[in-house]
């Protein structure tokens, strides 16, 4: 499935798989007699995993590997045979040539007629043959989506679904070029409010109920249904209530069709214009997995990506939704010193100079946990020359039984494996404040964070000699700043946070970063050089590789090994 | 109005749920109960149920909204139901049906039940009542009419309105 790269465990012998023979559209092949279901309890395997594991493809609608099998589009629907038994012998009845004669499964009633099976909830058995190319099959799959479409509203040109619409790419494949449906069609409710973040067109629905099952099996919140009958049938929630839990945008990513809209995203981008980039969520510390969808250097939305071993195929709503910040327009774009315009070239001087005239014991560092590993571990590197005091600062909120971390930093583990703060986060502040109030501190690097919200107030900081800071936006400590770096958005670059369980994982650049902005490694690289803490790299990747050899919990890990879904440390 | 579910009610529907494995399964005897009692489900009668048995209220509001006998405004003192099917039609109950209509002012190309102002009558076309011999049928509250006629229809609404 994916191509998740883990430290390999001890080598112990797996359990011996028990195979089932089959034959798909004639081919023989073996397939596990079992396989894990959407809650990874072992259930016998069904003919659409068969078909899949001989390399096909059975379409499908209500289906969905992490849901429950509910079966009700039957577009799933296969033409199928069963090896004949001699009812007395119980043996098999076989042909002149010596193999199994197979009796294809008819209609009771209608011999002539074959009669398919939904392959999504039809367990195999052995020496059954599965025919999902063969002309029958052909012919229900295209009268199941003929029957689907009958009342649909076909509103392709206008509706965000488009491009990425289950209905149209199987219509392409199965449909038929002309419908034939003269009558009237059934109008349901059409833009239902159904929460503060979904829209509902009832008449795009085709009554998959993945949404329904998705809300009450994986969200727990059991607050839409199927009210009225028959070709009347809508989705809805109880009259007065709100569909409203922070898990109900993934309903929009399950909808197979364009009936479940996001509030953010509707009406305002093709989606076949966005450019899509693997990164990762970093509103808590769980790290999920995410697809940004941007254009022209503009971010529109951000989707879950797959990742079974962090957040398998879901994300939250607020996770989802923090990314407007990006493109505000009051992000720091210029260096400034003392407050006016500088160039890239003239501040990392001037912070090379002053560090490499500050006595030892009188520089500090303060990080932000939303840094990024590399980052981290540079300030490090530049901090451990001038013996410096490092700290970060913690943020904690509720956290929930599914996704939402309570650490709502995305790196606190980066913090802790690169050293910036070895045990608990924020315990050094005070010492910090001290120190500058005495006088022993007169150089400090804040990255990323208001520390005048952390104890480090304004006139404490108008003690410094040199206070350097890097942010995204401005905020009270970066007004004060003497040197002004500014960053970017995790977006906006290239690198790797390590979430609270341990897992490494990486995320590429979506977006250009704003005005003169860089990404904050590039310049801490540039530093680092200027007072030779770190040199041998020039890219992202060998300043990983270089940060793995020496941090000891990311030993043996490589960023090529990375891959999409990441590996797991040791914390 | 507030609602409120006499005593002896809900002792009564809550020994009823007690006979079932999973309280679910008492859903609709809850609710034909407590319309037998209210004389309509009310959002507030869905909610009730589904608190007391352990269920979110879309899971009753299927079921209200699935069954037509389930009405969720208050209907007519009368309630006039003709059957529409196969051979009720045959044997004329449309004209029953346009002849009550007619007479009560209501609005022949509506579908669904139809409550008269003065929410005297209801009347509405409903699916087989089971009488096919007797063609066409029409019932009025509890009581079945048989071989229906005109004649027959005036008098129900004379009575009706006594």
């Amino acid at each position: 499935m994916s191509n998740v790269v883990t430290p390999a465990p001890a080598p112990a012998a797996p359990p011996p798989v028990e195979k089932i023979r089959i034959k798909v559209d004639g081919r023989d092949i073996e397939v596990p007699k079992m396989l894990p279901d959407w809650q990874g309890k072992p259930v016998p395997t069904t003919m659409l995993q068969a078909v899949q594991i001989a390399g096909g493809e059975v379409p499908h609608y209500c289906y969905h590997p992490k849901l429950p099998v509910a079966g009700n589009c039957r577009m799933c629907l296969v033409e199928f045979g069963t090896p004949m038994m001699d009812p007395a012998t119980r043996k098999p009845v076989l042909n002149e040539d010596g193999t199994p004669k197979i009796l294809r499964s008819v209609l009771p009633y209608e011999p002539q007629t074959p009669r398919g099976a939904i392959a999504c909830a039809t367990p195999i058995s052995p020496g059954m043959e599965l025919y999902p190319s063969s002309p029958a099959t052909r012919q229900m799959r295209e009268a199941v989506l003929e029957s689907l479409l009958i009342n649909h509203p076909l509103d392709c040109p206008i509706c965000d679904q488009a491009g990425e619409c289950k209905l149209q790419e199987y219509s392409v494949e199965h449909g038929q070029a002309a419908s034939r449906f003269v009558e009237p069609k059934v109008h349901k409710p059409k833009a239902v409010d159904l929460g503060p973040r979904i829209i509902l067109d009832d008449e795009r629905c085709i009554l998959c109920t993945r949404c329904i099952r998705f809300t009450k099996d994986i969200a727990g919140d059991d607050a839409l249904g199927i009210v009225n009958r028959g070709s009347y049938n809508t989705i809805a929630a109880a009259p007065g209530r709100q569909f409203d839990n922070n898990y109900t945008l993934n309903t929009v990513d399950l909808c197979p069709v364009g009936a479940l809209t996001s509030k953010d995203f509707r009406f305002k981008m093709r989606v076949w214009f966005l450019k899509e980039t693997k990164s990762l969520c970093n509103s808590c510390g769980t790290g999920c997995n995410i697809q940004v969808g941007s254009r022209e250097n503009v971010i529109h939305r951000f989707e879950p990506r797959e990742n079974d071993a962090v957040n398998s195929s879901w994300m939250c709503d607020a996770g989802r939704l923090n990314y407007q910040w990006v493109g505000r327009s009051d992000r720091l774009q210029e260096v400034l010193i003392r407050g006016a315009r500088s160039t890239w070239t003239t501040a990392v001087a001037e912070v090379v100079s002053r560090l490499i005239s500050a006595p030892k014991g009188s520089v500090a560092v303060v990080a932000s946990a939303r840094q990024t590993t590399e980052e981290l571990y540079l300030l490090r590197a530049i901090a451990a020359r001038h013996g410096a005091i490092t700290d970060s600062i913690p943020r904690e909120g509720e956290g929930d039984r599914l996704l939402v971390s309570e650490d709502r930093n995305p790196n606190s583990q980066g913090v802790r494996l690169t050293g910036i703060a070895y045990t608990e986060m924020g315990i050094r502040l005070p010492e910090i404040a001290e120190g500058i109030r005495a006088g022993r501190i007169r150089t400090l690097l804040v990255f990323g964070e208001d520390v005048t919200q952390y104890g480090l107030d304004a006139e404490l900081l108008g003690q410094l000699e040199t206070l350097v800071v890097s942010d995204i936006l401005p905020n009270a400590t970066t007004a004060l700043a003497h040197i002004l770096l500014p960053g970017c958005a995790h977006v906006e670059k290239r690198g790797t946070y390590i979430n609270v369980k341990g897992r490494v994982q990486r995320f590429m650049k979506a977006v250009e970063p704003r005005g003169d902005a860089r990404p904050e490694w590039e310049f801490l690289a540039e530093i680092a050089r200027g007072l030779g803490v770190a040199s041998g790299f020039s890219t992202i990747e060998g300043l990983f590789n270089r940060m793995a050899g020496e941090v000891p919990a990311l030993a043996g890990v490589e960023w090529a090994k990375l891959g999409d879904g990441g590996v797991t440390v040791p914390v | 109005m507030s609602f409120s579910v006499p005593q002896a009610l809900e002792n009564e529907l809550d020994e009823l749920a007690s006979h079932y494995p999973q309280k679910r399964s008492a859903s609709l005897m809850f609710l034909h109960a407590l319309q037998e009692h209210f004389g309509h489900l009310s959002q507030e009668a869905v909610d009730w149920t589904a608190q007391k048995l352990g269920l979110q209220p879309i899971n009753v509001y299927e079921l209200v909204t699935f069954y037509p006998m389930f009405r969720q405004e208050p209907l007519g003192k009368t309630q006039i139901k003709v059957c529409r099917t196969l051979s009720c039609a045959l044997a004329g109950s449309a004209e029953l049906r346009a002849h009550l209509i007619g007479k009560l002012g209501l609005d022949s190309h509506r579908h669904g039940p139809q409550t008269t102002v003065d929410g005297q009558f209801t009347v509405e076309f409903v699916e087989c009542l089971a009488s096919c011999g007797t063609a066409p049928v029409v019932m009025v509250n509890e009581d079945l009419l048989e071989k229906c006629s005109v004649a027959d229809c005036d008098r129900v609404l004379a009575k009706g309105r006594k």
